[in-house]
């Protein structure tokens, strides 16, 4: 049952060419955006020998699963997939945990350092990782570990590793947005907390973490592909193939198992697939933390 | 315990006062300890500590076998990075300048345009966004091995139907400069295939970061504008673009970040040469064939941290000076 209401004809601004100028721009540049994913989509479900006969843009004549099958196999992709997620979960837990308590002692209370701390975990995040790296190494290659914690019998090589400077280096990120977000919640909450006798933990758990949910939330889903997306951590501090998570992975799987492009496009798919449906599903957080960082120049 | 308790009630109001540290009873202290000191201890430990032991090694000859074997030679390693390495520094130096400068002209201002026009109120603005921001979801190792096979595959790839007339084009092999600086340095052409793939993801992050600071513009300040009879341009020139000052800082510093950070899309294509930057030389150093020299990757990496130093004091000071003044005010 539809009730539609007869609207006299509103009197219609007349379409300006400026704006039709403006659509045609943005679809075209939106299709040519498009053409390495739909691309790589496309080329994935074809066999490698009809590429080469007929080209890239040509009418498929047959599709298969067959570079997905063999993907699949020849990269150990499900083994890839658990290394990541061994990684990314303790990581992402983490690194919300470390950044909202030093952003909560540094953004609820006045004392003598905060901005210190602000300031250090904020230029942290700026570095370029290539330079820790080299003593990184070194120490994580110093660092025995028991044989049930890592392969290598050591930090350097094994999950743990990892996840240690993840953590340490996404807080830096995180401690900045964190703060930025707490200093904006009421003072007044202190104040109550305290006069209900309410420790430090109480008021930084069952009050103020409650309320940053919105900002925890955003931050998971960035940290999420930007753990996820991690390549340089992992070709340094792991460098057993085997036991890599996916996305560093890519350093081998090119030149070791995949001899064709449609091949290699279909590992594309699976490494880019997690992020992207990540990305589509939680669009708003994840946008909503790219610009909570952006907020305060 | 007891004279802890006594103390609460003059405790309680220098909190709210001065800068004192807060003063808490017993266990608050402890908590609110552990609460800053793990998570900074953590940081300081794999982070700080690692960058000024950068700086400290690159005046050591060090292999990275044990730690007695250090020993100090000075400006040694930077002397052979300006003579012995000369070639594949300045040639790594001019790529990532190369880099940053195509950022801002490129991508930056192509992702600032395609904000304004999105926020024009345009019908499904929402499936234009997501098209522009997908690829920047994806690492720039995929990024790099998705164009592979797609765009730059010698022999079939886009690339190569749309613009090689026929002929095999090895896009991300060639070494040719496209525009030279003198006989030995220049861009090469695999170095700029490499640029429009990461160009391809840098606009989109842009985008999302301005599509925010103009939902923020004041849009009667537009109007005014446009009554005193400025055209679109000097509205944006002299309304929009002066209050987009704070995105305007974030976004110089992301992009300076990351031509400096540039390291996967270049790793993962591991094209022959002439692509290299930075970052890669100083992991050339701990990987692969020159392994184990920490005296020079060290210095490498000194050098990327004095370039990216003074953006980061820059951003640093700019954000908590405005931070500072409106905590006092």
């Amino acid at each position: 049952m539809t009730t539609t209401t007869q609207l006299p004809a509103q009197p219609k601004a007349p379409v300006k060419p400026g704006r039709i100028l403006l659509y045609v721009f943005l679809t075209l540049t939106a299709l040519v955006w498009l053409v390495p994913i739909v691309g790589a989509v496309f080329s994935s479900f074809r066999p490698f020998s009809e590429t080469v006969r007929d080209g890239y843009i040509s009418f498929p004549d047959t599709l298969t699963l067959d570079n997905y099958k063999n993907a699949w196999n020849q990269g150990d992709i499900l083994r890839k997939y658990w290394n990541t997620w061994l990684i990314l979960a303790p990581a992402l837990v983490l690194t919300l945990f470390f950044s909202s308590m030093v952003a909560f002692a540094a953004s609820r209370y006045s004392w003598k350092f905060n901005i210190f701390f602000l300031v250090l975990f904020t230029a942290g995040n700026l570095l370029p990782q290539q330079i820790i790296i080299q003593p990184l190494f070194q120490m994580y290659n110093r660092v025995e570990l028991p044989s049930f914690l890592s392969n290598s019998g050591k930090l350097n090589g094994s999950t743990w590793g990892l996840i240690l400077i993840h953590v340490a280096f996404q807080s830096g990120f995180c401690t900045f947005v964190l703060s930025n977000y707490m200093k904006l919640l009421p003072k007044s909450l202190n104040e109550a907390a305290r006069i209900d006798g309410a420790g430090v933990w109480t008021l930084y758990w069952q009050i103020i973490m409650p309320l940053t949910r919105p900002a925890l939330a955003a931050l998971a889903t960035l940290e999420f592909t930007w753990i996820y997306n991690d390549f340089f951590w992992a070709v340094v501090l792991e460098q057993q193939g085997a036991d890599r998570p996916i996305t560093s992975s890519l350093a081998n799987l090119g030149g070791e198992f995949f001899t064709d492009d449609n091949l290699i496009a279909a590992a594309s798919v699976y490494v880019a697939l997690p992020t992207i449906v990540v990305y589509l599903a939680l669009q708003k957080q994840f946008i909503a933390g790219l610009t909570l960082g952006a907020d305060k120049g | 315990m007891a004279t802890a308790e006594a103390d609460v009630p003059t405790a309680a109001l220098k909190v709210e006062r001065g800068k004192k540290a807060p003063q808490f009873k017993g266990r608050d202290r402890w908590v609110f300890y552990a609460m800053v000191g793990i998570p900074t201890g953590l940081h300081v430990l794999l982070v700080w500590v690692p960058t000024v032991g950068s700086i400290f090694l690159s005046f050591t000859d060090w292999k990275g076998i044990r730690f007695s074997d250090i020993t100090w030679v000075g400006l040694r390693n930077y002397n052979q990075i300006f003579t012995v390495f000369e070639k594949d520094f300045f040639q790594a130096l001019i790529n990532n300048t190369v880099l940053l400068v195509f950022l801002f002209l490129g991508p930056t201002l192509f992702g600032m345009f395609l904000a304004y026009s999105l926020d024009k109120s345009i019908k499904g603005t929402r499936l234009y966004q997501s098209v522009f921001y997908t690829p920047v979801v994806l690492s720039l190792a995929v990024v790099g091995f998705m164009w592979q096979s797609v765009i730059y595959s010698t022999e079939n790839g886009l690339a190569t139907q749309l613009f090689g007339g026929g002929e095999p084009v090895d896009w991300l092999g060639n070494q040719s400069f496209l525009i030279s600086f003198g006989d030995t340095y220049g861009i090469s052409k695999n170095f700029a295939a490499i640029l429009i793939a990461i160009a391809w993801r840098h606009a989109g992050y842009i985008m999302v970061l301005y599509l925010a600071g103009l939902k923020s513009v004041d849009n009667s300040l537009k109007e005014a504008a446009s009554i005193d009879g400025a055209n679109e341009w000097q509205t944006f020139r002299l309304v929009t673009f002066p209050t987009l000052k704070p995105i305007n800082v974030v976004v110089a510093v992301i992009t300076v970040i990351e031509a400096l950070r540039a390291f996967d899309i270049i790793f993962v294509l591991n094209t022959p040469r002439k692509t290299e930057v930075l970052s890669i030389l100083t992991t050339n150093n701990l990987l692969g064939e020159g392994g184990g020299n920490v005296g020079r990757g060290s210095a490498y990496a000194t050098i990327l941290f004095l370039l990216c130093l003074g953006f980061v004091i820059w951003y640093v000071t700019n954000h908590y000076k405005s931070t500072e003044e409106g905590a006092e005010s």
